[in-house]
């Protein structure tokens, strides 16, 4: 097993020596310094601490043959026969990546009555797609959709997989990857390829305003989940290419326990995602009523208002408003934030937008190392005065 | 039976910085508490049981020692048993090495019905290690579940709550459920609960009590991912900074708006 092995006569300030960790791991007792269960192998006291007074001693190092396994894979995300946008976004990206190390791209998908999706999906420039068509497959069910892509996998031997981080996307991905026991990279908002096939991928960690750089390098094949609009759609092809190979899935991949009593579609609600323009409340709007303005503002806009974790979790908005890592992702033409102090999981939800304008009374709020234009002042004040102007702007018009 | 819910130590808050010049974490003085979605979990596993009198409910966690605290506030919101995976096998584990730890916790416990993980933690996790434990356990799993309108002897029926359908369907049991914020609202940790449970023992479990006693299958080597470094995020230099009354301000504003024809 991996170890951190500490040793003792190689660290003289043991005053200071606690203070390496960032998660409290280290600790001295009796003038010994030891590691505690807390440590997360973040091995940042290896490589900040006196040398050598910690090494990490590590036993194991079997690798696969990478060579065995060629090629992008995407798996196409689909609701009665329409594809989900972010799958399309992903095929984008998997061409980008297998271009450069010269391999094919693939793209699985199951459902039912799949040939209008199958035919539209030979535009975007995929080698090969597997198609599994079955009316067992019609709703998404976790064992047989499984099955499904474990059956794909083995099949065509995808070094990467991509799919996207929709609720079908953040079900399966996991379930397979567990299944073959393999490395999964969740909400990844950057990735590229090694000569290696080494897929790097770059996602925010730790609950902070961290990045970390991830790699599978004895695994293959390598998930990685994307969020809908991280990436960009791809240009359709006008001419129709690449291979369809039809598999009939079996009654043992079909097999589940699990019964859908009912399936319905809901209303259809528009997204924050879908807005061009999105005006956003944060805690420095301060009080529910001022939400008000802001959607005043959104409607002189066409836009739509959104809101950071904060203001979601005080009910002030629905949760499908939120932006942010564990909310949506949006990538609107203009985003203005009102009081919004800006951390790492609300920009990477936004940081794509075209135009960003932050409102903030702190100067150094963090939103203003990522907004195009920085207001410094009190959204409260700047917003209704706003209003007005917009309002007598309308009258002069007349 | 056990209703069994997973949960998670999370910091108090994200703002975590970085050291631009040593590149280390700062987390001084971060407190921890639940992560807030596992709330709902619990909340949910405690209105499960109404169902199967004969069940008793049991919250799980990993992490270092200092994870007992969460533990004893499950205890408080009313469950039954506590359990805390604490050992330096685990360190340096990943989604699947997390997932594959609980899953061997899982089965050294025993006897379990349901499992119930909160929908995703606050600090970074997605979602992902649910559905790993499901498949390590060979159980049916469901996520996004809204609400869960009925349960049998074997059987529960739950309300799954995609984006553009809502679907109802049956699991039977054993199976592992995530679950929606908001499905019902946590009740809070009660005074009485806490003078009730002050002798209740967390149970303790290292790699020792587990079926799989193989220590290259947990912690680092156990992990199929690694950290090849972190760093801060880039910012882009801000372009321009505006300064004024909010009347000045104001104006300019709407005069950007216009000009840039966003106005409708």
């Amino acid at each position: 097993m991996a170890e951190l092995i500490v040793h003792q006569e190689k660290i003289q300030d043991l005053a200071h020596i606690a203070d390496l960790c960032p998660f409290g791991a280290i600790e001295v007792n009796a003038n010994r310094v030891s590691i505690s269960p807390a440590c997360r192998m973040c091995k940042l006291c290896i490589k900040k601490g006196p040398p050598g007074a910690f090494e990490l001693v590590d036993s194991r190092r079997v690798s696969i043959d990478k060579s065995a396994w060629r090629g992008v894979a995407v798996y196409i995300d689909q609701t009665e026969g329409e594809i989900h946008p972010v799958s399309l976004e992903l095929v984008g990206k998997a061409c980008e990546l297998a271009g450069k190390i010269g391999q094919p791209v693939y793209a699985v998908v199951a459902g039912h009555r799949l040939a209008a999706l199958t035919e539209e999906l030979r535009h975007y420039g995929i080698d090969t797609i597997t198609v599994y068509d079955h009316p067992q497959l019609e709703h998404f069910r976790i064992e047989p959709y499984t099955a499904v892509l474990e059956d794909f996998i083995n099949r065509c031997k995808p070094s990467t997989v991509l799919v996207g981080g929709t609720a079908i996307g953040r079900s399966l991905a996991p379930r397979v990857a567990a299944r073959f026991r393999t490395g999964l990279t969740a909400d990844c908002t950057f990735l590229d390829m090694q000569p290696n096939t080494d897929l790097d991928q770059i996602r925010p960690a730790f609950g902070g305003n961290i990045m970390a750089h991830i790699r599978t390098p004895r695994h293959r094949p390598q998930f990685a989940t994307v969020r809908y609009k991280i990436f960009s759609a791809p240009q359709r092809r006008a001419e129709p290419d690449g291979d369809v190979i039809a598999v009939t899935p079996s009654d043992a991949m079909l097999a589940s326990s699990i019964e859908t009593l009912s399936s319905h579609r809901k209303e259809p609600v528009k997204n924050i995602e879908d807005a061009d323009v999105l005006v956003v409340a944060g805690q420095g709007i301060q009080r529910r009523e001022n939400l008000d303005l802001l959607q005043q503002l959104a409607d002189r806009l066409g836009g739509m208002v959104g809101g950071t974790r904060p203001v979601i979790e005080a009910g002030w908005l629905e949760p499908r408003r939120q932006i942010g890592l564990s909310g949506r992702t949006v990538k609107p033409k203009l985003i203005i934030t009102c009081g919004v102090s800006g951390s790492i999981q609300f920009v990477a939800g936004m940081s794509g937008a075209e135009k960003i304008i932050a409102i903030n009374i702190d100067p150094d709020a963090s939103i203003f190392k990522i907004a195009h234009t920085a207001m410094i002042g009190d959204v409260c004040e700047i917003i209704p005065e706003l209003l007005d102007t917009l309002a007598k702007g309308d009258k002069t018009h007349v | 039976m056990r209703i069994l819910v997973c949960i998670k130590q999370v910091p108090g808050t994200t703002q975590v910085d970085i050291d631009e010049k040593t590149g280390v974490l700062k987390r001084d003085g971060v407190e921890s508490k639940i992560n807030p979605y596992d709330l709902y979990a619990i909340e949910t596993a405690l209105r499960l049981k109404a169902h199967w009198p004969e069940a008793t409910t049991l919250a799980l966690t990993m992490g270092p020692p200092q994870a007992e605290q969460s533990l004893r506030e499950a205890l408080m919101m009313g469950i039954d048993e506590v359990a805390l995976i604490s050992d330096r096998a685990f360190a340096g584990s990943d989604v699947l090495a997390t997932a594959y730890t609980l899953s061997q916790a899982i089965q050294a416990i025993g006897d379990t019905g349901i499992i119930i993980c909160g929908q995703q933690t606050t600090d970074g996790d997605t979602a992902q290690v649910g559905p790993e434990i499901a498949e390590f356990l060979n159980i049916p799993h469901a996520t996004n579940i809204s609400a869960i309108p009925e349960c049998q002897t074997r059987a529960v029926t739950v309300q799954v709550d995609l984006p553009t359908t809502e679907e109802t369907i049956r699991l039977p049991l054993p199976c592992l459920l995530s679950v929606n914020k908001g499905i019902h609202t946590p009740r809070l940790p009660s005074f009485k609960r806490k003078k009730e449970t002050r002798e209740v023992a967390v149970r303790r479990m290292t790699l020792a009590d587990f079926p799989d006693t193989d220590p290259d299958h947990y912690g680092l080597n156990g992990s199929p991912t690694n950290v090849v470094r972190i760093f801060p995020p880039e910012h882009h230099v801000t372009r321009e900074t505006w300064e004024g009354s909010a009347g000045e301000l104001a104006g300019r504003l709407c005069t950007y708006l216009r000009d840039s024809k966003f106005l409708v």
